[in-house]
């Protein structure tokens, strides 16, 4: 089976700040890392490919920095990399980001079943899995929590839909958002980090896409702007209570009883 | 690409809501977003319109003008008892084509966030996700849609001001439904029943997941950390949850411990979770716990540290034994009961 991934750099933390004067997010200086959520599409990817057989391929929209999202999902054990780098793909939105991810794809081969994860740690929309599967033009499953069956045409899968699991039984080709935690990720092997220190990645530009209209991509592809970045207004009201223990559970009461919940 | 823009954007008009329902009962999402969409209306000056899908589903159009509904369109057929994200996308695309609205909200629950992106990416416009703030700005007949990002660390506020509709999803609890009004009648328009399509993803089977469900629409949350010390400690969290009608979640460690189910986990690898209120007991308050949660309107913790980076978050911060404080606050729950 043809197993494509897809995987984003994201930043280190999250406690990112806004300059203040220019409203810009400082992203100098964070260091960058595999988007946490992906790291259990590219585990799903290793359990199926161990069962089915094949290749897994992961791909990624990003600077050229983004390149070692693509080295560390070579040392957990995939075959081969693509990164989409352009500096027209910059400041692209949801519609454009799983646009070009979706041309980048067609490029790259035919794959059975594409991977996604939940969401990411920075946008956090967790929008660009169902688009992309839109552009492709194939069937897509989200809130993927098990997969309970890989056959010769179709898989067969567990979403966590909050108030009920749903079973599900699609044929490829199709794209899967899997949940956190579907399988636990294994760590990067140490040989095999070595081995493929030198591996071909391959790099696509505007000018490998089938469409090369720089209309639809990046900030010109991207219907929404963002106007304004700011920090989340601080918890205006805290309030420290020290005391005994008898004191402190009065306090506590009183308080559940304003909020009317005792 | 560019067959579906449009371009004459003083075309579409009115806001819509996408009327969630499961097994015939509305979402309280839908008609939270009812009551925001009648707020925006005022300001814009149009109808607020629900759009609603389904099987059986008609009797749900009066309760939905009660909750602010100027107009509701109704969707039936047997083929569309179930929701399914591409079938019911589908359906709302075509809506969206024929009558087009300049706002289509729909609820951030697990089903919306799917259909969401299938009818935004087709109609190709934009789609911000997980608002807080929605607002009207009047003169661009532009929806300021204002959303936390990187984990809550950040807000942005976004706006689609070349593309129509502009869509938002929301999650639930973010805003108040109005009170209903049963005397309010509206215009509901039944549609035309469409030629059924089929879909790629075969719904097998359902099981009930009450457990999730519980911790994600509980108006109040007890939550353990490791600080509460043994298994036996959390059957008096428990207590406290049942006593003031909320559900119980926590930290990860104590999943991993095996003292909690995993449904109940919060934070970045667990459930996201809206209460009103969330007592965390015994919880630091580590970035991927505070991932969890959204939009809290109090935050009560109780740690015996007082440098616990809980309380940097927390609006009434309790240092103390929480081993010792759960059992005395239930016992002086049950006696102001009697
Ligand atoms: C503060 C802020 C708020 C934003 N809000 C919105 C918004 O509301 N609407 C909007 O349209 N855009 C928004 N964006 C832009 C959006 O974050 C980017 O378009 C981003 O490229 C993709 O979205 P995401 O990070 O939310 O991915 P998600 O949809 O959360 O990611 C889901 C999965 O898609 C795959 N994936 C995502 N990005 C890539 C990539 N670059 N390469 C390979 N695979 C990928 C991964 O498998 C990932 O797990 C926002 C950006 C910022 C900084
Ligand atoms: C990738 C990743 C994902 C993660 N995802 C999650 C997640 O989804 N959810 C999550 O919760 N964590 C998650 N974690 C773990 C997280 O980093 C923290 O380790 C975890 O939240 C700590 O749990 P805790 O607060 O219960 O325990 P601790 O950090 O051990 O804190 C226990 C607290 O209890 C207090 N305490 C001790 N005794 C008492 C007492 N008698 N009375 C009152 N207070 C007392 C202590 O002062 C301390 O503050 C994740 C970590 C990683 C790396």
């Amino acid at each position: 089976m043809n197993i494509l991934v897809c995987i984003k750099q994201v930043p280190e933390t999250n406690k990112v700040e806004v300059d203040p004067v220019t409203g810009v997010l400082k992203r100098n200086g964070v260091d960058s890392k595999m988007n946490p959520y992906d790291l259990y599409a590219i585990e799903t990817a290793l359990r199926v490919r161990e069962k089915t057989g094949g290749t897994i391929t992961v791909i990624t929209m990003g600077p050229p920095q983004a390149a070692g999202v693509i080295r560390e999902a070579f040392a957990m054990g995939a075959d081969e990399g693509v990164l989409i780098s352009d500096r027209k793909f910059g400041g692209a939105d949801v519609l454009a980001t799983s646009y070009t991810l979706a041309q980048g794809i067609k490029k790259t081969g035919d794959f059975e079943l594409i991977l996604c994860g939940k969401q990411t740690t920075d946008g956090d929309t967790a929008q660009v899995g169902p688009e992309v599967s839109e552009w492709l033009n194939i069937p897509s499953v989200s809130n993927v929590c098990k997969i309970i069956d890989i056959e010769e045409n179709s898989i067969s899968v567990e979403m966590d839909m909050t108030d009920d699991i749903e079973i599900a039984k699609v044929e490829y080709p199709c794209l899967l958002a899997v949940d956190k935690d579907i399988f636990m990720p294994r760590l990067p092997s140490y040989t095999r980090k070595i081995n493929t220190k030198d591996k071909q990645i391959t790099v696509m530009s505007l000018d490998d896409m089938e469409d090369k209209d720089e209309k639809h991509y990046g900030l010109n592809g991207s219907p929404t702007q963002v106007q304004r970045i700011f920090p989340p207004s601080v918890n205006a009201h805290r309030e420290m209570w020290a005391g005994s223990n008898s004191e402190l559970t009065t306090q506590l009461l009183n308080k559940l009883k304003e909020m009317k919940f005792a | 690409r560019d067959d579906i823009v449009q371009k004459d954007l003083s075309s579409y008009r009115g806001i819509w809501v996408f009327a969630e329902q499961r097994y015939g009962k509305l979402k309280t999402v839908s008609l939270e977003l009812l009551g925001k969409a009648r707020d925006l209306s005022k300001n814009l000056d149009v109808p607020v319109t629900a759009v609603l899908i389904g099987n059986n589903i008609k009797n749900l159009a009066q309760e939905l003008c009660a909750y602010g509904a100027d107009e509701v369109l109704v969707m039936e057929a047997e083929w569309l008892d179930d929701f399914n994200d591409h079938v019911y996308g589908e359906m709302m695309i075509q809506l969206i084509q024929e009558y087009k609205p300049e706002i289509v909200l729909i609820g951030a629950t697990s089903n919306g966030r799917s259909l969401a992106p299938h009818i935004s990416s087709t109609l190709r416009t934009g789609l911000t996700a997980d608002c807080t703030v929605l607002e009207a700005d009047k003169e661009e007949r532009l929806l300021l849609q204002t959303r936390p990002a990187f984990g809550g660390n950040l807000m942005a506020t976004i706006v689609c001001p070349n593309n129509r509709p502009q869509m938002a999803t929301v999650r639930p609890k973010v805003f108040k439904p109005l009170l209903p009004d049963y005397t309010k009648t509206g215009k509901i328009t039944i549609l035309p029943v469409p030629s059924p399509i089929e879909s790629f993803v075969k719904k097998i089977r359902n099981i009930d997941n009450e457990e999730g469900a519980n911790l994600s629409d509980a108006d109040i949350i007890v939550s353990v950390g490791r600080g509460i010390g043994s298994a036996k400690n959390i059957q008096l969290a428990q207590e406290l949850a049942d006593a003031l009608g909320g559900a119980l979640g926590s930290s990860r460690p104590v999943v991993d411990q095996g003292w909690m189910p995993y449904s109940q986990q919060v934070g970045q690898t667990g459930k996201t979770v809206a209460p009103k209120v969330y007592i965390a007991c015994g919880i630091s308050g580590a970035i991927q716990h505070l991932a969890g949660l959204a939009d809290i309107e109090t935050i009560v913790a109780i740690n015996i540290d007082p440098d616990a980076p809980i309380f940097k978050v927390a609006n009434y911060c309790i240092v103390g034994d929480v081993r010792e404080i759960l059992p005395l606050l239930i016992k002086e729950i049950k006696e102001a009961k009697k």
